[in-house]
């Protein structure tokens, strides 16, 4: 169905337009009565999608010029239900990915993303976290017998920061849904395989759903159960405990009892580990901020490979522009953001993986934690 | 930098307005930071360049409304979880982002970035006066330290003489 704007120039055109819409009972949007049709007025009519081609075919008869006003009405009408039915389909049933979605939800979309892709997806343990819950990844692979490098993705290492866990969910549905048709797309999976971990810090991540919504850090306790959580983000074991932490549970940004005592660090430290000589590109995704941050937080003193970091950077950076005309900063986190010591991004890049970024998806603090969720679809396509 | 004194910063801001995204109004602005001093803000001076959109009738109608409320408003958690903010709210969480520019103002140093969070509570006050009376708690996260923390504000609003901080 289409929405037709027509301004009728003179009383035979208006004559017209009331002919047609009572011959094919047309739903006039404005003006309410076909009586009310003016020359010189604007004219909304709404066109059942069988009848739209003899429409236009009229109007260009009768020298009535028009501009499709709505194109298509259903998508329109989609679009704005809060539940949305999803195209998506033949991806995993119809998940809605412009909402937010609590853990239990995940996990089920996490199953069922393995079940009607499993010729390519496969769900894998990565261990458990604090309050015993099991971390899993999924791994994106197209079967060859080339061994392929790795991309490897993190999302919700902090638990607030609910645009990232929504990224990587509609991450993988896009690599899904176009792998057979978007040719990028499908030269990537012939020379690489994606590992998606949609959520790290998932006892964070449940308590601010349920208990306190700009909840950062994991939920383990500390000093005799008064205190809780470590900024997993602090606690990997690179250049450990010597800037931009603090040693008191309380904080935001207490790293942890050590390098890497955390379960949920441990787990995600050994696969990495495990598998640091195929792994290309390692990948965090954090909010807000708006940035693509290199190695490192703890000094200013450049990596060894700046300027390809910088370079391929930059570039993401400006095709992430050229969606919807969003800004993003490149640069080191100690140059452009804050000191920082013991994060996972460091971390990757000191044992080794080249390319190791981490991303501040939108905003830049106008909703800061609290994206709207109709922002997770704009944010997620510039991020692609 | 001046010698005993602090740190100035001469600024060119942009404004964009909010509720006009097109809408956009030069300043100039002097930031002074206060050497060493943790207890007392930044002295600011500011310029508008050009002139800023009449909202009039929009102030006189929410003033109007609020006014005629028999029970004191009171609401919670703006935004939700979710991002959203019910269309008759709008008014006061623009009002909360006023309030939160005075306490970051009133709190910030060359090391801190503050943003407005969330505001976790909002309860009017009916006043003698002409005033709208607005106390506020409102979450403020600051970027380095990634704190996100709590703060009561009260905030005193008339549709031709804006809002205020009351002196406590």
């Amino acid at each position: 169905d289409q929405v037709l704007h027509i301004v009728p120039e003179t009383i035979q055109q208006v004559q017209h337009l009331q002919l047609l819409c009572s011959t094919f009972m047309l739903d006039l949007w404005k003006p309410l009565l076909p009586e009310d049709i003016r020359d010189g007025e604007d004219l909304h009519i709404r066109v059942p999608a069988p009848l739209v081609q003899e429409m236009k075919d009229s109007l260009v008869q009768h020298m009535i010029s028009y501009r499709v006003l709505i194109p298509d009405v259903q998508k329109l009408v989609d679009q704005s239900m809060p539940r949305e039915r999803s195209s998506h389909r033949q991806v995993s049933g119809d998940y809605v990915y412009t909402e937010y979605h609590p853990m239990e939800e995940i996990y089920q979309w996490m199953t069922q993303i393995q079940k009607n892709n499993s010729e390519l997806v496969t769900q894998h343990i990565l261990g458990k976290t604090f309050e015993n819950r099991t971390m899993y990844y999924l791994q994106i692979s197209q079967p060859s017998n080339k061994t392929k490098k790795i991309i490897w993705m993190d999302c919700g290492i902090h638990a607030r920061e609910w645009i990232s866990p929504a990224f990587c969910q509609w991450f993988v549905k896009e690599i899904l849904q176009n792998y057979k048709t978007d040719p990028k797309i499908s030269r990537f999976l012939q020379n690489l395989d994606f590992y998606v971990l949609p959520v790290l810090n998932i006892d964070g991540y449940i308590y601010s759903w349920e208990e306190d919504r700009l909840w950062r850090k994991s939920r383990s306790p500390y000093e005799n159960g008064t205190c809780y959580g470590t900024d997993l983000n602090r606690n990997f074991n690179s250049s450990w405990g010597s800037v931009g932490v603090s040693f008191n549970c309380s904080s935001d940004v207490f790293c942890g009892s050590g390098p890497e005592s955390e379960p949920e660090t441990r787990a995600v430290a050994q696969f990495i580990k495990s598998k640091k000589s195929d792994i290309l590109c390692y990948l965090t995704i954090h909010s807000y901020g708006q940035l693509i941050l290199t190695p490192y937080g703890s000094t200013t003193k450049p990596p060894s490979n700046n300027e390809e970091l910088m370079q391929v950077a930059k570039e993401a950076a400006a095709a992430l522009k050229g969606k919807y005309g969003t800004s993003y900063r490149v640069g080191s986190t100690a140059s452009i953001l804050y000191s920082n010591s013991g994060s996972s991004r460091d971390w990757a890049h000191t044992i080794g993986i080249p390319l190791s970024y981490t991303f501040e998806l939108r905003d830049t603090g106008t909703h800061g934690f609290v994206l709207p969720a109709d922002q997770i679809q704009p944010t997620c396509e510039e991020t692609m | 930098d001046i010698d005993d004194v602090g740190h100035k910063y001469y600024l060119e801001l942009e404004l964009e307005d909010v509720l006009d995204k097109d809408r956009t109004v030069s300043c100039t602005a002097e930031v002074l930071y206060h050497l060493g001093s943790k207890t007392s803000a930044p002295d600011v001076q500011l310029t508008v360049q050009g002139e800023l959109r009449s909202t009039e009738e929009a102030d006189k109608e929410f003033y109007n409304r609020i006014r005629s409320l028999e029970k004191e408003l009171v609401a919670e958690n703006i935004p939700d979880s979710h991002g959203n903010v019910p269309p008759e709210l709008e008014p006061i969480h623009l009002l909360a982002w006023v309030a939160s520019g005075y306490v970051i103002w009133q709190n910030s140093t060359e090391n801190t970035k503050f943003h407005l969070a969330q505001v976790k509570h909002v309860k009017q006050v009916k006043r003698n006066d002409e005033d709208l009376q607005f106390d506020f708690v409102l979450l403020l996260h600051e970027m380095v330290s990634q704190e996100v923390l709590p703060w009561e504000v009260t905030l005193l609003w008339h549709p031709q003489r804006g809002a205020r901080v009351p002196q406590s």
